[in-house]
């Protein structure tokens, strides 16, 4: 097992024909994830890569029965999409799409109040589950089917998290980017309830950076509900106060948010915390083996 | 991005936000004119992008046209060194001339986004002039919210609670009700991701006004405000940031000598702790991002350059919408095009790596291949 997406999920990209939907359709499928088709709003009728394209998403689920969607429509047109998706009732959505408003995003929050839809970005990677399903714009080679999940507010840490595992013989279930905007619609601690459920699951990664106190938060919930080990790291205890590090969420205002803090607060949590970034795998494979968890977690 | 005083108050009051009479002034005798409009006397205020000017000596009331004279003078073109612009300081090259307002009590109102709930929260208080940090820090108990639906904006209910609950007095609780309707407006048509009145007043007269007024922009809704962009004012941004701008490039200029040339936010605030903890200084912070061209990454290797200090640079990409091939070529080219010749460490990884690390061997450049970040941050800093 795994969580959130897996072999069945059925896929659509929204944005299909543009040129990073078009180049990460491709890979997914080449991957082996289940794309079923795709939007393109005024190319509805026409198709890619032998795939059907839809001028709605509406449209688009009644047709293909697709219960996911990943959109990689430009920032200023993504908020709709995220709420259009949403409308269509779909299970899970993944929103790629990178410097969307963040009040657009306090809109789309607010929108989806009382819906089903989970949302997953804006301003992610996607979510994978190796050997299954990718969604996103992870590249699918360095991740190994395994046992130890992955969470994650930044992209490329994820992939250096998953390559460390996997050069070490330890396969991932999932991995879990939620971005790193402000306002997203998966928090840390959304994810980390589906990896302590999930039995297929051992132990987890969490990865944070500088701003805000979802860490912090998380930190507290795994103190008193997690069963299984958690490591993780904090990039950004050398950014300077005030100044937006790349991502919109990523800034230490008014003395809050910093590495500094978040890193205490995790590790009076009981989380592991790796002194670089180069030993996230490292960390996790000692914690796994004092625990008697490595056996189980290696691949063979 | 971040405005001006003057220019803040302007946008403000489109949306009906009382603020003081005033205008700005560029030379000495732009600064008593506009005084001379205002009846012979005003406040003189330096204009930098950074609080805490007040206290720096940048504010000064002038009760005659002499002493309006007097301090432009003193002020244009002076350093102010504030709180915020760290020890170098800021020159001061604009001024705002305001009427002088007959202050009776000082309060704060202020707007922002709150991450946990994802809405906008209004904050009031009456410890007006203070820093707001201060208070939450020292007298949390002092600081009055409001969260607000965007479905239906700020009540006017929840205005109420905040003016009586700061103890605006009764009879001017209308009034402060339709500043903060107003200010809550113009935050969210404009796409503002900071407001800020320190202080809000309360004059002899009866008015409910801004005294100070600080408005910071969500960048990534400037495409869709182009009268704010226009506000823009270069002279208070690092030149290597504007030119990074242009190019939709993140960079921060930082103290160090080792150049960071990174893909991913994260990962390039890691690459900046894996530089730090081998014990090397980074010069810069610069993501340059999801879908960059060859192109951009040559811009992003000149601005690197542009930077006198720096001694080397570590390119560090871990490749998924950014395909390791394009890196090289942007890298191969940059190098070849500003005839680098300061040390330059790789590590690539992810999508077409082998492509890329091919483009780098066959390019005939200088060019030192690592396997892993803390193996790049090693070299990088063995270097240096």
């Amino acid at each position: 097992m795994s969580i959130l997406v897996n072999r069945n999920t059925r896929v659509i990209t929204q944005g299909i024909t543009g040129s990073a939907g078009a180049f990460h359709t491709k890979q997914a499928m080449e991957y082996g994830t289940n794309v079923v088709g795709g939007t393109a709003p005024g190319k509805g009728g026409t198709t890619f890569e032998g795939l059907p394209v839809f001028n709605t998403v509406e449209q688009a689920v009644r047709e293909t029965g697709a219960n996911a969607s990943v959109i990689y429509v430009p920032a200023p047109f993504a908020a709709d999409a995220i709420m259009e998706a949403v409308d269509a009732d779909l299970d899970l959505v993944i929103c790629i799409t990178e410097g969307i408003p963040v009040l657009d995003m306090v809109k789309v929050k607010r929108f989806m109040e009382g819906r089903k839809t989970r949302l997953i970005g804006p301003n992610c990677p996607g979510v994978i589950t190796p050997g299954e399903c990718k969604i996103g714009i992870m590249p699918g080679y360095i991740h190994t089917p395994g046992r130890v999940g992955v969470v994650s507010r930044s992209g490329t840490l994820t992939y250096e998290a998953v390559y460390q595992l996997t050069v070490r013989n330890i396969g991932q279930s999932t991995a879990v980017g939620i971005g790193g905007d402000p306002v997203n619609g998966t928090n840390f601690i959304d994810v980390l309830k589906m990896f302590n459920e999930d039995p297929d699951t051992e132990a987890v990664i969490m990865i944070g950076e500088i701003g805000g106190n979802a860490e912090e938060q998380a930190a507290e919930w795994i103190r008193a509900n997690m069963t299984k080990p958690v490591t993780g790291f904090i990039a950004g205890a050398t950014a300077p106060p005030g100044r937006r590090m790349g991502h919109a969420g990523a800034i230490v205002s008014g003395g809050s948010g910093t590495a500094e803090s978040k890193i205490r607060t995790m590790e009076a949590c009981g989380i592991r915390i790796a002194p670089t970034p180069s030993e996230m795998g490292a960390t996790m494979q000692a914690v796994l083996e004092e625990r008697g968890l490595l056996e189980k977690c290696k691949v063979r | 991005m971040n405005i001006h005083e003057y220019q803040a108050k302007a946008v403000l009051a489109q949306y009906g936000v009382a603020v003081p009479a005033g205008q700005v002034a560029f030379s000495v005798e732009e600064a008593v004119a506009a005084a001379r409009a205002l009846g012979g006397s005003g406040v003189v205020k330096a204009q930098i992008h950074a609080g805490g000017r007040g206290k720096a000596g940048g504010v000064k009331v002038s009760k005659t046209l002499e002493d309006v004279e007097k301090n432009a003078r003193e002020l244009l073109g002076k350093t102010l060194v504030t709180h915020q612009t760290g020890p170098q300081g800021k020159v001061v090259k604009r001024l705002l001339i305001e009427q002088l307002t007959d202050i009776q009590k000082e309060y704060y109102i202020g707007l922002v986004l709150d991450r946990g709930s994802g809405r906008v929260v209004m904050m009031a208080s009456a410890e007006g002039g203070m820093e707001i940090e201060e208070v939450a820090a020292k007298t949390p108990e002092k600081i009055f919210r409001e969260t607000v639906d965007p479905a239906v904006g700020l009540l006017p209910y929840q205005a109420r609670k905040l003016a009586f609950a700061m103890g605006i007095p009764n009879n001017l609780v209308n009034k402060a009700v339709k500043f903060m309707t107003a200010l809550y407006d113009c935050f969210v048509d404009k796409d503002c991701s900071v407001a800020e009145i320190n202080p809000l007043v309360v004059t002899g007269g009866g008015d409910v006004m801004a005294l100070d007024a600080k408005l910071n922009f969500d960048d990534n809704a400037l495409f869709r405000h182009p009268d704010i962009v226009e506000l823009r004012d270069l002279d208070e941004e690092d030149p290597k940031e504007i030119q990074a701008s242009k190019f939709d490039l993140n960079y921060v200029a930082l103290d160090g000598n080792i150049g960071l040339m990174v893909n991913g936010a994260g990962l390039a605030m890691a690459t900046m702790d894996t530089v730090k903890y081998y014990k090397g200084e980074p010069a810069n912070f610069l993501d340059v991002g999801g879908g960059a061209t060859e192109e951009k990454v040559t811009e992003a290797f000149k601005i690197i350059l542009s930077d006198e200090n720096v001694r080397g640079i570590l390119v560090n990409i871990f490749g998924g919408i950014m395909k390791c091939d394009v890196i090289a070529n942007g890298v191969v080219a940059a190098a070849k095009q500003v005839k680098l010749n300061i040390p330059l460490v790789v590590r690539l990884e992810g999508t077409n790596v082998e492509l890329g690390k091919q483009i780098l061997n066959e390019s005939g450049l200088n060019i030192v291949a690592a396997d892993s970040l803390a193996d790049a941050a090693q070299r990088i800093v063995g270097l240096v």
